[in-house]
């Protein structure tokens, strides 16, 4: 067994801790109070290779491997969350799909932009009667001849308001389920797409998150993603892979809280001694650093298994399960750690207290990943 | 233009330095080690005047096997080329010694320019660049904060006390570089993958033509004797009283302990 990051893999991560460092942490606070981020960043992420990390080279991305995604990932949401949502969507949702079931001409259109953070993507998949229950959603793609007619709602879509490229999925067929879903790909601009309510969330403000509304959005023919009527294995498929993405941003999330809890912890003096001196402080920071790392151990092994064109159904849903609620875990510590002031803005805790909490829910609710593991090991019911 | 950037591979200035037991070196167990930051701009500043005229970059260092990592480092940022020199007799050797064999290696070539950093983060000492220059027979400039390229020649601006200073030297020449002369870049992912598959070219001192004795411990004029840490901070004094008082306090500290005043 080899536990030793590869020397691409520690210059991916140097680079990548380097940028966010001077680029990001300093603008963390205010991008979370304005619920913006400047766009600028996007190209610089581009520039980076970040916007598409495992896409190949010739198509403008990084060339990498999901190792090297985890490593972006972490660095990135150690530093700020909200970007690494939106990098997460564009390279795992939406590059991802493109790469693996779109065709040359539809690789060749998309991929450069998007991998160049010149164009930025989308995925719309949730509607409001279909959540975890994505298999049961409303909208249609209608098949018109020469072009096809989408119609529906679709809600909480990351990167929702900035999307030139938005990934649909819609049912084609009149078969029931799941198995009447195809996959298709929308653009700005397209007549009957337009942007409905923007969300106020909790966390990750900094991204966008919003209403996509499809009102006899008429797309060329030639725009739909893999088969016909395959479209939720293409989800489902895409989803794999994002979740292992998510646990690297939750790892991300939990290490922030533990950095700035251990700063904290040392200088900050009760009863005549820092806190980090008492029992009660040493224990909470050592079960932040041994979760984060065993944490950090499945998502790794989850990333090796894909790269290594293996299952990692059950692989991804257990790093992303454990990870998040790592963050989650490690953030309320962290909060504690700082007592009063890890309960107001003045101090990065309580942000990433807020930021942590989404990782729980998107890309597969806690529910759904242990509902994923357990169907993997008992089998399908 | 050809420009060639010698880089050491250095500690990272922010990891913590252990010293070895024998107290005449530091223990790199663990340690990590990155590009030595001067050495960054100097690639940077090389890669811009390729950007403008140009040419290729070509990195050159001389040290362990570990070290080619920072020219791994360098290559993702852009540069084509990297030679290591790789031998163990460099392992006792000065920077006379370092910069003899930086030397061999670049007297063979062409190259219109040499960049180093002005010095390396770890000794501070600020020798291998200018006595490269004397090596090579090249003029010099040191701790250049502008350069500007003419037909044969470079034009460089020094801060010197109270004054910038502005020089003309023939090329080739040997130009050592201050941190404020540019921003470098950061190596982005598709320059990592291409920068994994450039081979770097490593040579041995017997390679460039050099006895172990001309550069190794036997030809070194500097001896280290000892290394000690620095000494521990001593932690904060926090004054209590009246303000007019603590005031009166603090200004006689300044004076007296801390001697600043």
């Amino acid at each position: 067994m080899e536990f030793e990051l590869s020397e691409e893999h520690r210059l991916v991560q140097r680079t990548v801790r380097e940028w966010a460092t001077a680029r990001l942490l300093p603008l963390a606070a205010e991008m979370d109070r304005s619920s913006r981020y400047p766009p600028e960043l996007i190209r610089e992420l581009g520039d980076l290779g970040l916007m598409g990390v495992f896409i190949p080279e010739a198509y403008g991305g990084g060339g990498m491997d999901t190792i090297s995604y985890c490593i972006v990932m972490e660095e990135i949401a150690r530093a700020e969350a909200a970007i690494s949502a939106v990098l997460s969507v564009n390279n795992s949702l939406v590059c991802y799909p493109i790469l693996a079931f779109g065709d040359d001409r539809q690789k060749r259109q998309y991929l450069p932009d998007l991998a160049r953070g010149r164009k930025i993507g989308c995925y719309c998949l949730t509607e409001p009667t279909a959540g975890s229950d994505a298999g049961s959603l409303a909208a249609t793609a209608r098949d018109a001849g020469d072009h096809w007619v989408l119609n529906g709602t679709k809600i909480f879509v990351t990167n929702g308001v900035e999307a030139n490229v938005l990934i649909v999925y819609a049912r084609t067929e009149t078969d029931p389920g799941s198995r009447g879903i195809s996959a298709l790909i929308a653009e700005k601009g397209d007549p009957g797409l337009s942007v409905g309510k923007v969300e106020h969330k909790l966390g990750i403000r900094a991204s966008s998150t919003c209403e996509i509304v499809l009102d006899e959005c008429r797309i060329p023919k030639d725009r739909l993603l893999g088969q016909r009527g395959r479209g939720f294995s293409i989800a489902l498929s895409t989803l794999d892979g994002g979740r292992i993405g998510i646990a690297s941003q939750a790892l991300g999330i939990a290490r922030a809280a533990m950095e700035d809890a251990t700063a904290y912890a040392k200088e900050r003096r009760q009863f005549g001694r820092p806190i980090a001196a008492f029992q009660g402080t040493q224990w909470k920071i050592a079960d932040m650093a041994t979760r984060i790392q065993a944490g950090r151990l499945l998502a790794y092994r989850a990333a090796w298994l894909r790269d290594q064109g293996r299952r990692h159904t059950r692989e991804a849903s257990m790093a992303k399960l454990f990870a998040s609620e790592t963050a989650m875990w490690a953030a309320t510590q962290a909060v504690q750690i700082f007592g009063g002031y890890g309960y107001i803005q003045e101090y990065p805790v309580e942000r990433h207290f807020r930021d942590a909490k989404i990782t729980e829910i998107y890309e597969g609710t806690s529910e759904v990943q242990r509902m994923v593991i357990a169907r993997q090991i008992l089998g399908a019911s | 233009m050809d420009v060639a950037v010698c880089v050491k591979h250095v500690p990272d200035t922010e990891a913590a330095i252990r010293i070895r037991a024998d107290g005449h070196g530091i223990d790199e167990n663990g340690l990590p080690f990155v590009m030595n930051y001067y050495d960054e701009h100097g690639v940077e500043e090389a890669l811009r005047i390729k950007e403008r005229l140009g040419g290729t970059v070509t990195l050159l260092t001389a040290g362990p096997v570990r070290a080619a990592l920072a020219l791994r480092s360098g290559l993702a940022m852009g540069a084509d080329a990297a030679v290591h020199i790789e031998d163990p007799a460099l392992e006792g050797a000065d920077h006379l010694g370092v910069a003899k064999a930086l030397a061999a290696a670049i007297g063979a070539q062409r190259y219109d320019l040499i960049l180093c950093g002005k010095l390396a983060t770890d000794d501070n000492a600020a020798i291998v660049g200018p006595a490269l220059a004397e090596f090579l027979g090249f003029p010099q400039a040191t701790a250049v904060t502008k350069l500007e390229l003419g037909d044969g020649t470079a034009t460089v601006h020094r801060e010197v006390e109270g004054a910038i200073e502005v020089l003309r030297v023939a090329l080739p020449a040997v130009i050592t570089v201050e941190r404020s002369i540019n921003e470098p870049r950061y190596p982005s992912l598709p320059g990592i993958m291409k920068a994994k598959r450039t081979p770097v070219t490593t040579k041995t001192l017997g390679d460039l033509g050099l006895a172990p004795g001309e550069v190794g411990i036997a030809a070194a004029r500097v001896e280290v004797l000892d290394l000690s840490p620095p000494p521990q901070r001593r932690a904060g004094r926090i004054l209590q009283g009246e303000p007019a008082e603590m005031v009166k306090d603090l200004v006689r500290l300044l004076h007296e302990e801390a001697k600043v005043l």
